[in-house]
């Protein structure tokens, strides 16, 4: 195809020529920018998160005496265990995705303060006996703790819990020691120190890190008796039980604990609430970029089909002089064509240049340079959809045209 | 004329019945999406108490050791107990008051009820007056009920509405954390959006159900919320957040003169001057005193998303009217022999240019109107998602009339372009080619 013709025709139009460029920029450059956050929020949102989450349920219990901790502990475990359907109960002090997060952090080094620089900042997971059969956790490396590990009072309103042994998440046995197997080591926080006994499977942290996925999982267990933080009892059922097993659960510890407050969740809608704004926001920007790109789409119908009834005449006497129909649709398709590329060439240093905008004031991440050529290949495929449709009429004019006057 | 250039406009709108259509759908969405964006941001970023922002400033110092020292950092946002205490005691401002948010489990008498975790204030008896805060019944406390540690409480009007039914119940009692308090005061209507005064607790929506005196809570050991940031060897405990190296209150004052606020902002690099000096602030003194929007600003209250969402809605405008501009310049060209024949008898280039640039407000006049009924279903939208703010998305009368004068201004300017180059047809040669 000669795209001399087309280009000098173009260049009678030169406003409206510009403005569907112009306009394709536009939508690429939002389009672009658009998918890469949806896809950063999709792949927050996908996070994988090594428990059993459809068959845990965790009722809370706050406002009863903290002296009587320990024996209502026991016996709050003794009556959800009795609970039929119930496979483990444990009590821990937060769960992942609550917002409720300890964090503190750690150096592997003796002489390791709170405050050093180079530590790693670490959500601490207090938790009773048995967690890992309620939660579901999976085992990598070492062992769980004895039942004498679980000492009650543990924390008594420190920062630290009192105890000698942790249990991390490969992310974090990852970072601290990359290449080596954590089993053994050390976390210092001066003048506490937690040797390593065993390494479970990834675990969400309770507030996720945005930039840095593996930050997400940078977990560390702590056996703890009753202690009053302690208040978050978990269980675990078969998916089947789970909303009874719930409602027995809330019924059970209100009955117990009259004065107290009893809140009970299970762990997908603890996951549904933490996602709400993230999934909202997802289907904004997908709105959004839907609309906006049937609004290019009929943009282009409407100008081609104004172009090809103000040429109706000049196709008719190039399909009298010997052009086919394919070369008529040819013409449109080509022309298209240009425009979409002139477009997307200015769309996608526009895209960049936005996304550079938003790297400063949003933090958000780099786009990968990948998101600029899929942007623009949706642009085109749509200019050319869109196109078809008013290529076809005009090549559809027949060459008698040329002999009537307009 | 006026009358004629409109009948004329929707004479020309109906013949192309597709292309009008697609040119008010445009307008429509672009600025439907946009303003119901706008509509949220305004609400969010607007001013919580627009009688008394001016005079009220937060005041913030910086207490801490020289790890992670540098030049221009930010001082931490809150204040540690022995500051907040010495600044609320030196009452060097009109009105002053110290604050922490937290949750207090509240066992109702009422068997009605059943017990649970009730949003806290933890203040000092300025607060009331120096916010302005309505009272349906009764009042707040004052100063020496404050160094008392009296066991007194404030609750707002919704939770005398669940437990009381909405009747006066100032002097009733109320049980909290297993201590009774006596109800001295019930709020009225207050609702001040940003939750500026404590946005630990969320910052949009999110009232609280009592107030009770800072000295009383910590008394009693009532758990607070928020952030407890802490330096040197330091940790957060509870029991004596009172002596600890840890920041973990808020502190606002009323100054009403320009004067009293210079004078409150040498006050304070003379106190952090004088602690420095006694070697109890290891930095020098690094002080900040923003009113209430410059803090709000500073916190960036407002989510990011929001402002994303605005951005995005404007780009999808700029999509959308570039579209129109295509769309209606194509159209005024294609009528370019009738506009012809209308110059060639007679017509001045001006009135067509009129004529074409009211076809264009017409558009614009239906896209915002679309546009509008369109943002107001936006807006129910986002009252339906779960985000603490989605009560707050409702547009006011400002945000309606700005709704239009967009669309038609946008739509006015769209049109400019295309009614100026159709306007300037040579009457002849469109003659001649018929």
């Amino acid at each position: 195809m000669e795209i001399r013709p087309i280009v000098s025709s173009l260049k009678k139009h030169r406003i409206p020529t510009l403005l569907i460029v112009l306009q394709i920029a536009l939508a690429c450059a939002v389009l672009c920018n658009a998918v890469f956050m949806i896809s950063g929020r999709v792949k927050q949102m996908r996070l994988s998160n090594a428990m059993d989450e459809q068959g845990l349920v965790s009722v809370s219990l706050q406002g009863t005496d903290p002296k009587l901790i320990g024996s209502d502990t026991q016996r709050n475990l003794a009556a959800l265990r009795s609970i039929a359907g119930v496979q483990a109960v444990s009590v821990v002090h937060t769960l992942p995705l609550t917002n409720n997060n300890w964090g503190w952090s750690f150096g592997i080094t003796p002489d390791s303060s709170v405050t050093d620089q180079k530590n790693t900042n670490v959500t601490l997971y207090f938790v009773g006996q048995d967690f890992q059969s309620a939660m579901g956790l999976q085992l990598r490396e070492g062992r769980y703790f004895n039942d004498s590990e679980y000492v009650d009072n543990a924390i008594n309103n420190a920062a630290l819990p009192n105890t000698h042994v942790v249990i991390i998440t490969d992310a974090l046995s990852k970072q601290l020691w990359p290449g080596q197997s954590a089993l053994g080591k050390t976390l210092y926080s001066k003048p506490n120190y937690y040797t390593v006994v065993g390494v479970v499977a990834d675990v969400l942290r309770p507030r996720l890190w945005t930039s840095n996925e593996s930050k997400s999982y940078y977990n560390a267990f702590f056996p703890v008796g009753a202690d009053d933080v302690m208040r978050n009892y978990v269980l675990r059922s078969t998916p089947a039980d789970r909303d009874r097993v719930l409602q027995q659960a809330v019924e059970k510890l209100q009955a117990t604990s009259p004065q107290a407050v009893v809140k009970g969740a299970t762990f997908q809608s603890i996951r549904d609430k933490y996602y709400a704004d993230t999934n909202s926001m997802v289907w904004i920007l997908v709105l959004v970029c839907a609309v906006m790109l049937a609004v290019t789409a009929f943009g282009i119908v409407g100008l081609t089909s104004f172009w090809v009834g103000q040429r109706r005449r000049q196709i008719g006497i190039r399909r009298a002089v010997g052009a086919t129909r394919a070369d008529i649709l040819n013409y449109f398709r080509t022309e298209n064509f240009l425009l979409s590329s002139a477009g997307v060439v200015l769309g996608m240093v526009m895209a960049y240049g936005v996304n550079l905008y938003l790297m400063k004031q949003y933090e958000l991440d780099r786009m990968p340079w990948y998101y600029l050529p899929f942007g623009a290949l949706a642009l085109w495929l749509i200019g050319q959809v869109a196109v078809s449709g008013p290529a076809m009429r005009a090549a559809a004019v027949p060459p008698v045209v040329a002999t009537q006057p307009t | 004329m006026f009358a004629y250039y409109f009948d004329l406009a929707f004479r020309s709108l109906k013949r192309n019945k597709a292309l009008t259509a697609l040119m008010v759908l445009a307008i429509a969405l672009g600025i439907g999406a946009c303003m119901t964006t706008l509509t949220v941001l305004h609400v969010l970023s607007g001013d919580p108490l627009p009688q008394r922002s001016g005079s009220l400033y937060y005041p913030q110092i910086d207490p801490r050791d020289m790890v992670d020292y540098g030049p221009n950092v930010e001082p931490p946002e809150q204040l540690s107990w022995v500051d907040g205490m010495y600044l609320l005691h030196a009452k060097r401002a009109a009105r002053q008051a110290l604050m922490t948010g937290g949750m207090v489990p509240l066992q109702p008498t009422q068997s009605t009820v059943d017990p649970f975790q009730a949003v806290a204030l933890y203040t000092s008896s300025d607060f009331f007056p120096m916010f302005g805060v309505p009272f349906k019944y009764g009042t707040g406390w004052v100063d020496t009920e404050d160094e008392g540690k009296a066991r007194v409480a404030v609750i707002s009007a919704s939770l005398n509405d669940k437990l009381f039914g909405g009747k006066n119940s100032v002097g009733q009692v109320l049980r909290l954390q297993e201590t009774a308090f006596r109800i001295i005061g019930v709020l009225g209507d207050w609702h001040p959006n940003p939750h500026f005064y404590e946005w630990y607790m969320g910052s949009y929506a999110s009232d609280e159900d009592v107030y009770l005196p800072l000295t009383t809570a910590r008394d009693l050991k009532m758990e607070h919320d928020g952030s407890t940031d802490c330096w040197g060897n330091s940790g957060g405990d509870p029991e004596h957040l009172e002596t600890v190296n840890c920041t973990w209150l808020q502190f606002w004052v009323q100054l009403d003169t320009p004067a009293s606020v210079a004078d409150y902002k040498s006050f304070l690099e003379h106190y952090s001057q004088d602690q420095h000096t006694a070697g109890r602030f290891l930095r020098p003194p690094n002080v900040r005193l923003r009113n209430l929007m410059q803090w709000l600003d500073y916190l960036q209250v407002v989510p990011s998303d929001t402002r994303l969402q605005m951005w995005l809605s404007l780009g999808f405008l700029a999509v959308c009217l570039i579209n129109t501009v295509g769309l209606m310049l194509a159209k005024f060209m294609r009528r370019a022999s009738e506009l012809s024949v209308r110059r060639a008898l007679g017509a001045s280039q001006r009135a067509l240019f009129g004529q074409l640039l009211i076809e264009s407000g017409v558009v614009g006049l239906l896209g915002g109107l679309g546009g509008l009924l369109l943002a107001l279903f936006g807006l129910w939208l986002v009252r339906q998602q779960p985000a603490d703010y989605a009560e707050l998305a409702r547009m006011d009368i400002a945000m309606l009339l700005t709704t239009l004068i967009i669309a038609v201004g946008a739509s006015l300017i769209a049109g400019l372009l295309p009614a100026w180059r159709a306007c300037h047809v040579a009457p002849a040669l469109q003659l001649k080619g018929n």
